[in-house]
């Protein structure tokens, strides 16, 4: 659950400058709520309306039926109890437009909630896969908790009570003119000067708050770096010096928490109490005016006044509450709106995959069922429709490319892969291995040359169709919660159960899986946490399997599997890359060993290329690697 | 469960009582605020007296500004109470982890005891503050508030006590409905936020798969399901409100009809009839304040459980009564070890394990993933205790030792290892405080790491991030090696500590140790037969049990396993060079 809101007063000011992210919030209510909305601020209006007369019963209480009755030798109460019955059904429609406001603002709520909240995740899955590497999970996972939290109580609860409180001071303001012109001087006058006191709080306390925020930050900081290297502190006998630091960090953030929570805990009790005395005041002014007959002020009219002054300052009161929530709604909203904002991954491609099959007389024909083979269906310019065979020829012509178009990562990049054929990438971690797998499914487009698949430029093929025709098996496995079965089905959402054991086994992951307590139906908790790294590698590439794609690209772990788990997986991996074009970052040498044409990359170029035998001869980059004379940093 | 929590009070048991005292204070001179008033308008207003207006007024102004003194002292106390019971709860908390032993960190995640240590004891101190004002401001109003309202008129005021007792159990019906759906949306939240965290840790993963749609509509199933119950537990909270005002005007109605009449048959004054609405109103709100108090309070109970957790974990390692605090040299024995880490003899990680070490020897240990290497090692420093049978280094128990001494003298390279946030002398200097620039350089030339440090921008005092992630796995690896071997141990452990390191820089390091440090015992754990081929003794570990020990040669004639392995890497298994 959400943490419980820092209060932290705010000032209008920080309001100023965020209409346009209130005018779009609101759009989305008015999107789907109008007809709930009009209800709503009747619903509103009614409640606060039928409060308002409360307050003001007090005055035809006292002035038209208690003082009359007092001069009656005998007095008839049926003029009161009329007038009660006709309050008493005020205040039911009063309390009535309550409940259905309550009832429908969570209905509103919710639902604008969670139509931000689809609309964003929808969103978030095609942004380009750079925005997913410039940004920090945390930072996105907290759009979908605290943000859209803040967003909640400020739509159902700030948002109405800011209404309400608006309504209620006009209403309320209103009553006192028409009661008592100087009597309502008294009262603003006592306002303003409530206003100007609780203004210096806040500002003070704004600025504390910060200081704390800051302090609360650094504590925390060092808390999780420490309790993550716990293990490395005990090793150390570190305790005693962790501890110092700790409690340096521990007694800033306590002074600085102090302080701000001194300044925003005075500042109710400042308010109830100049309300308090505003009160006083009312009484005495008002006393003396009755006594000296001036405006013609009656004793329930002061009394009902007194009521009403404190009715005028409790909702002031609650408003500068509601506005701390909404500024921080506000400030979460922005964040939301500038995910919403990312531009979405581009894709200009026409070029589809589709089954396909031969006719007797050879031609190649789109077809709805599996057939094993697989064409590019090409619109061309004239209207007119090819088809091409999907055979896994992949080309990087003269390619070079940058993430953040400074630093050039790729340079003059041309490789080959003619189907079937199995390409290794060797080389250091940053030398660009990555990059260009990245490029072939377009996590990012080339910056200059062209990459061709099957002879068409993939800047052509409509993204999802390309990457369809690769499958996939990266380094860090990803896994998620859910069943094993399901976690294999993710490569293919409509594969049957017979084709996932059947995967499982040529990946040779079916062995474990049947020692798992459910077998396939064993639920991965925490995305397969409970299982080995080796295991995690077994079933990515059952996954891969039963995606059945024609071309591989293949991301081999490093360390930290034993030898034995590593010579199962190695025959998962093979069986994998059967039949097909394969682009293996290769971190073993039995892999390495294998593949047709092996690339040497250093510093985004391609130092070396050629088969293992002919690399070894040449006593070249390859060669030092092999020998273990140099180290991949 | 609160005594603990109260201990933690410690140095702020002052103003954790002024507090509520002054809150009492100010609630006191509230209620008397309407009683006041209403002397005042019977005994000013309707008899026209002036003097007797200005009297009364001049004493409610007094009233008025002391109650807003106790208001500010109230609130000034109960910062500086929370704030330093929270820093309390931090230092005792932390201070009881420094004392966990390895399995007591097991026994918690490491993100759930950040998560206690952080957000936890934020709520447990917005709760703290909460109990020592507003939830005493609350009940006190309510108190005052009704004896007021008695001394007023008793016989009016038992309207309150047949309102209260409704008002109350409506509350507390509707807050015992709506909790277990809300329980219910938590859980929910937890699975949403699971749903994105997965997602964007395997996004090449959903895009490599074209399973974007996929995805949203797993997301949106518990979109929709937080959307509905949120709905149904709302809608239950939404009586709340019009319950309170029910009784707001109920009881307004009744004692104006009441009211008036006993007005008119002057039992009561109009200035009476006044004050007793202003008490309904306190009555009320604060009955209202009081089930939000129980709210936030039985939400942040689960957050005080969780600490009260973390302090009542007993560490289960103990210093010895009369601990040894000299550790004599570096010889080790394991003498008929059994270990299990749930101390269930019959889930033995370790079994039976004999082994003499000379001091001085270069040990090398090799086997599978969960043959037990690991554990093996971590029980000579004492990290963990042995389930049965007893490890000695030189020549003691290592249970004798005096904790701190026995892991001054056995320096451990873990295999999860980190690095702080701080300059790279900074940690260093982890192993050694008082250690002088040139002992640093000395450490990290044995380690091959002085040439890649010197190279860096600002040398020694580069600034490493957080987990040092600005370094290669390699260059980590040689790092965490300098810094243990700045302790100057007799005995040095590397648990897989060279894996990311290339096989050249690894037999440098090696031979440095056996050149330059003949007296330290030397413990290589390694996935590469070549890192330990050269050791005096090779331990070869499978399934919890030592299966063979000798020297390489004698391992290749007679070991099984050990020569499955050796070929399997020499026919090419081999990493080529990991690259982290």
């Amino acid at each position: 659950m959400a943490p419980p809101n820092r209060r932290r007063p705010v000032s209008l000011g920080e309001l100023a400058g965020q209409g346009k992210t209130l005018k779009r919030l609101f759009s989305y209510i008015t999107r789907g709520y109008k007809g709930y909305l009009a209800l709503v601020l009747g619903c509103i209006l009614i409640s606060s309306l039928a409060g308002v007369a409360g307050s003001l019963f007090l005055r035809v209480l006292i002035d038209d039926h208690i003082t009359p009755l007092l001069a009656m030798a005998e007095p008839d109460f049926s003029g009161l109890r009329n007038a009660l019955l006709v309050m008493a059904g005020t205040f039911l429609a009063g309390v009535m437009a309550t409940y259905l406001f309550y009832r429908m603002m969570a209905v509103i709520a919710q639902g604008v909630l969670k139509e931000i909240r689809d609309e964003m995740f929808a969103h978030m899955q095609l942004l380009p896969v750079k925005f997913f590497d410039t940004h920090t999970h945390g930072d996105l996972m907290s759009r979908y908790t605290n943000d859209t939290d803040t967003l909640r109580q400020m739509i159902a609860q700030s948002l109405p009570q800011l209404f309400l409180s608006v309504v209620t001071v006009a209403s309320v303001f209103t009553a006192m003119v028409a009661t008592n012109l100087l009597l309502t001087g008294v009262v603003l006058l006592s306002l303003g000067l409530t206003l100007s006191i609780t203004k210096r709080i806040a500002e003070n306390s704004g600025k504390y708050f910060m200081r704390q925020q800051a302090s609360l930050g650094q504590t925390n900081g060092y808390i999780e770096e420490m309790i993550h290297g716990q293990k490395v502190v005990k090793v150390f006998c570190y305790e005693e010096r962790a501890k110092e630091k700790f409690d340096r960090l521990n007694e800033e953030l306590r002074v600085n928490a102090t302080k701000a929570n001194s300044y925003a805990n005075i500042l109710m009790p400042v308010m109830g109490n100049l309300s308090h005395l505003q009160y006083v005041l009312v009484a005495i002014i008002g006393g003396a005016l009755a006594i000296g007959g001036i405006g013609g002020i009656t004793l329930g009219a002061i009394a009902s006044f007194l009521q009403l002054s404190r009715t005028f300052n409790r909702p002031i009161a609650q408003a500068s509450q509601q506005l701390n929530a909404v500024v921080m709604a506000l400030a979460g909203a922005k964040r939301i709106f500038a995910l919403l904002d990312e531009e979405i991954e581009r894709d200009e491609g026409t070029v589809t995959l589709v089954h396909a099959r031969y006719t007797d007389d050879g031609r190649l024909v789109e077809t709805t069922e599996r057939t094993g083979i697989w064409a590019w269906k090409q619109p061309q310019a004239d209207g007119t429709i090819t088809y091409t065979e999907l055979k896994g020829d992949v080309r990087f012509d003269d390619v070079d490319f940058s993430y953040d178009g400074e630093k050039q990562v790729l340079h003059q990049i041309t490789l080959y892969a003619k189907p079937g054929q199995k390409v290794a990438f060797v080389g250091a971690t940053g030398a660009g291995k990555t990059t260009i797998a990245n490029l072939l499914n377009r996590f990012y487009d080339v910056e200059r040359g062209v990459i061709l698949f099957d002879g068409i430029d993939i800047r052509q093929i409509k993204k999802r169709d390309l990457r369809r025709s690769l499958g996939i098996v990266l380094q860090d496995t990803h896994l998620f919660t859910g069943t094993v079965k399901e976690n294999i089905r993710y490569g293919r959402l409509e594969a049957t159960d017979a084709e996932i054991y059947a995967a499982a086994k040529q990946a040779n992951a079916h062995g474990f899986i049947s020692m798992l307590p459910h077998g396939y139906d064993t639920v991965l908790e925490e995305a397969g946490a409970d299982l080995s790294q080796g295991q995690r590698q077994l079933l990515s590439i059952a996954r891969a399997q039963v995606a059945d794609a024609p071309v591989m690209i293949l991301d081999e772990a490093t360390s930290s599997i034993d030898t034995r788990t590593e010579a199962i997986v190695q025959k998962g991996m093979d069986v994998l890359m059967e039949g097909r074009t394969v682009f293996v970052i290769a971190h073993r040498l039995s892999t390495i060993r294998n593949a047709d044409v092996i690339l040497l990359l250093e510093e985004g170029r391609i130092v070396e290329r050629g088969t293992h035998a002919e690399l070894l001869a040449k006593k070249g980059r390859y060669y030092q690697l092999y020998t273990g004379t140099f180290e991949l940093a | 469960m609160f005594k603990q929590l109260f201990s933690c009070i410690g140095e702020y048991k002052k103003e954790s009582l002024l507090a509520p005292l002054t809150v009492t204070g100010e609630v006191m001179l509230e209620v008397l605020i309407p009683l006041i008033m209403a002397d005042l308008i019977d005994k000013g207003i309707v008899l026209g007296r002036m003097d007797v207006i200005l009297r009364l007024g001049g004493i409610l102004v007094v009233a008025v500004l002391i109650s807003l003194a106790f208001g500010v002292l109230a609130g000034l106390y109960a910062s500086r109470a929370s704030a330093g019971f929270a820093a309390n709860l931090r230092k005792r908390m932390y201070y009881a982890v420094q004392d966990f032993s390895f399995s007591n960190i097991d026994r918690f995640s490491t993100a759930s005891l950040v998560t206690r240590l952080t957000t936890d004891v934020t709520h447990v101190e917005h709760a703290y503050q909460m109990v020592i004002r507003v939830a005493v401001r609350s009940p006190m109003m309510l108190l005052f508030s009704l004896l007021m309202s008695f001394r007023v008129n008793p016989g009016l005021s038992l309207i309150f006590l047949v309102v209260i007792p409704f008002l109350g159990l409506g509350l507390y019906l509707i807050a015992r409905r709506a909790f277990p759906i809300f329980h219910r949306v938590f859980r929910a939240y937890d699975r949403l936020n699971r749903v994105v965290q997965e997602n964007l840790r395997g996004i090449r993963v959903v895009k490599s798969f074209v399973r974007e749609e996929h995805e949203t509509r797993k997301f949106r199933a518990v979109s929709q399901q937080i959307h509905d119950d949120f709905i149904l537990a709302e809608k239950i909270l939404a009586l709340n409100a019009p319950l309170m005002q029910s009784a707001i005007y109920l009881c307004l109605l009744l004692i104006s009809w009441v009211g008036a009449r006993m007005v008119v048959v002057t039992t009561m004054t109009t200035g009476q009839l006044v004050s007793l609405f202003s008490y309904s109103l306190q009555i009320l709100m604060s009955l209202m304040m009081l089930s939000m108090v129980f709210v936030m309070l039985s939400i942040s109970r689960v957050s005080a459980e969780r600490i009260v957790e973390v302090m009542n974990e007993k560490p289960d390692l103990h210093n010895p009564v009369a601990p040894v605090r000299e550790v004599k040299n570096g010889e080790i024995r394991f003498e008929q070890v059994s270990f299990s880490y749930s101390n269930d003899p019959d889930h033995l990680c370790l079994v039976d394990i004999n082994l003499q070490i000379e001091a001085g020897q270069t040990v090398g240990i090799i086997g599978g993933t969960g043959s037990g290497k690991t554990t093996l090692v971590q029980l000579i420093p004492r990290l963990y205790d042995v389930t049965k049978g007893a490890v000695y280094v030189g020549g003691v128990d290592v249970r004798a030792y005096d904790l701190q001494a026995l892991r001054e003298q056995v320096a451990m390279v873990l295999q999860k290892n980190v690095l702080f946030s701080g300059t790279i002398k900074e940690n260093l200097r982890w192993g050694n405080a008082n250690a002088t620039d040139e002992e640093l350089v000395a450490a990290c030339r044995l380690a091959q790491a002085d040439e890649f440090i010197r190279a860096l921008p600002e040398g020694y005092d580069t600034y490493l991030e957080q987990g040092g992630v600005n370094l290669s796995g390699g260059q980590k690896q040689r790092l965490c090696i300098a810094r243990a071997l700045l302790k100057k141990p007799r005995i040095l452990i590397l648990d897989d500590s060279t894996s990311a390191v290339d096989t050249k820089t690894d037999a440098l390091i090696r031979k440095a140790f056996r050149e330059r440090l003949p007296e330290m015992t030397k413990l290589i754990i390694a996935q590469r037969v070549a890192s330990v081929m050269d050791a005096d003794l090779i331990v070869v570990m499978d399934q919890g049990r030592v299966v063979a020990a000798g020297t390489h040669e004698e391992l290749l004639a007679t070991n099984q396993i050990y020569r499955e392995v050796y070929t399997s890497q020499l026919r090419g298994g081999e990493d080529l060079g990991a690259t982290e």
